[in-house]
């Protein structure tokens, strides 16, 4: 068994091990925390195929904002989980039932090996002499580059759109007025006042 | 033994099929649907990757990136309503939802 069987079964033991953890955790905090690990060893199998861009992808976006994101929110909302996960076994049976006819299914087009793909060459769709990132660089500023125009427009979208919902009017703001800050005048706002020694200054 | 197209493909069903049967067991809890969309997202991922590392070509793993453009502006969407919804329910049941119909 070679190091990179080797490797592909650790990584892919571990994700799945902690896939099922991130849906049968009862408190949301740890199921956000597996999901970090099952991305991580996600990203693992992307090197392991030779995609180390999107491996690097994969743990600044994911990682970094997206289960970040989950992490925020589910400390910000102040949630009584255990009456959430009441009904959780109520659902096991029909959801066993559903996911165990997906993957048989899945499983099935697999052994029929009906795939015209060599399947004992090596991973490789990188050209020779040129870093992954390259190689994707070149595809994607010319060939794809509706695609990846694309997907900045549904990441704005993205951000406005959660801008919107979220934006919380105040009641009162505090607005700089520049023009009123500028009308002042120095007799609007200082005032010389003789105080006598062992008196205050009345209002 | 190697590790082929078969080997990766099967890990991705595997993802996607617990990812589906997330959405089942946690009927209640919109958080944790939101992750199981993350992981089937991500099974979805594996498979483009995967084939691209197979067949030589590029294409899936820009696909892949969209992919992955999507998932990000989705969550963010996701969990903005998950929080307005929160604002104004004080709580996230998913029963009661249907009362965001006008």
């Amino acid at each position: 068994m070679t190091l990179s069987a080797l490797a592909f079964y650790l990584f892919s033991t571990v994700s799945v091990a902690s896939a099922f953890m991130v849906i049968a955790a009862r408190n949301p905090v740890y199921s956000v925390l597996f999901l970090i690990l099952t991305f991580f060893n996600s990203a693992g199998l992307f090197v392991l195929m030779g995609a180390e861009f999107l491996a690097l992808i994969l743990v600044v976006v994911y990682v970094g904002a997206v289960a970040v994101l989950f992490l925020f929110v589910v400390m910000m909302l102040d949630i009584d989980f255990a009456e959430l996960s009441e009904g959780f076994l109520q659902y096991l049976p029909i959801g066993a039932t559903v996911g165990l006819i997906l993957l048989l299914e899945l499983l099935l087009i697999f052994g029929a090996s009906s795939m015209l793909v060599d399947d004992t060459a090596l991973p490789r769709a990188t050209p020779e002499g040129m870093t992954n990132a390259e190689a994707l660089g070149r595809v994607l500023y010319t060939e794809y580059v509706y695609f990846f125009q694309a997907a900045g427009a549904v990441l704005l979208v993205a951000m406005i759109g959660a801008i919107v919902l979220t934006l919380v009017k105040s009641e009162n703001p505090r607005r700089q007025s520049i023009t009123e800050q500028n009308a002042r005048t120095k007799e609007d706002g200082v005032a010389l006042v003789d105080v006598k020694p062992g008196q205050g200054l009345k209002s | 033994m190697m590790i082929g197209l078969t080997h990766y493909l099967t890990l991705a069903a595997i993802l996607f099929t617990i990812g589906v049967f997330g959405i089942f067991l946690n009927r209640k809890n919109v958080i944790v649907i939101l992750m199981s969309i993350e992981l089937m997202l991500l099974a979805v991922n594996i498979n483009l990757v995967a084939f691209s590392a197979f067949l030589g070509d590029l294409a899936g793993q820009v696909f892949a990136l969209l992919v992955l453009t999507v998932a990000a502006g989705e969550a963010a969407i996701g969990l903005a309503i998950l929080v307005v919804y929160f604002r104004n329910r004080g709580g996230i049941a998913v029963e009661d939802v249907s009362q965001m119909k006008g």
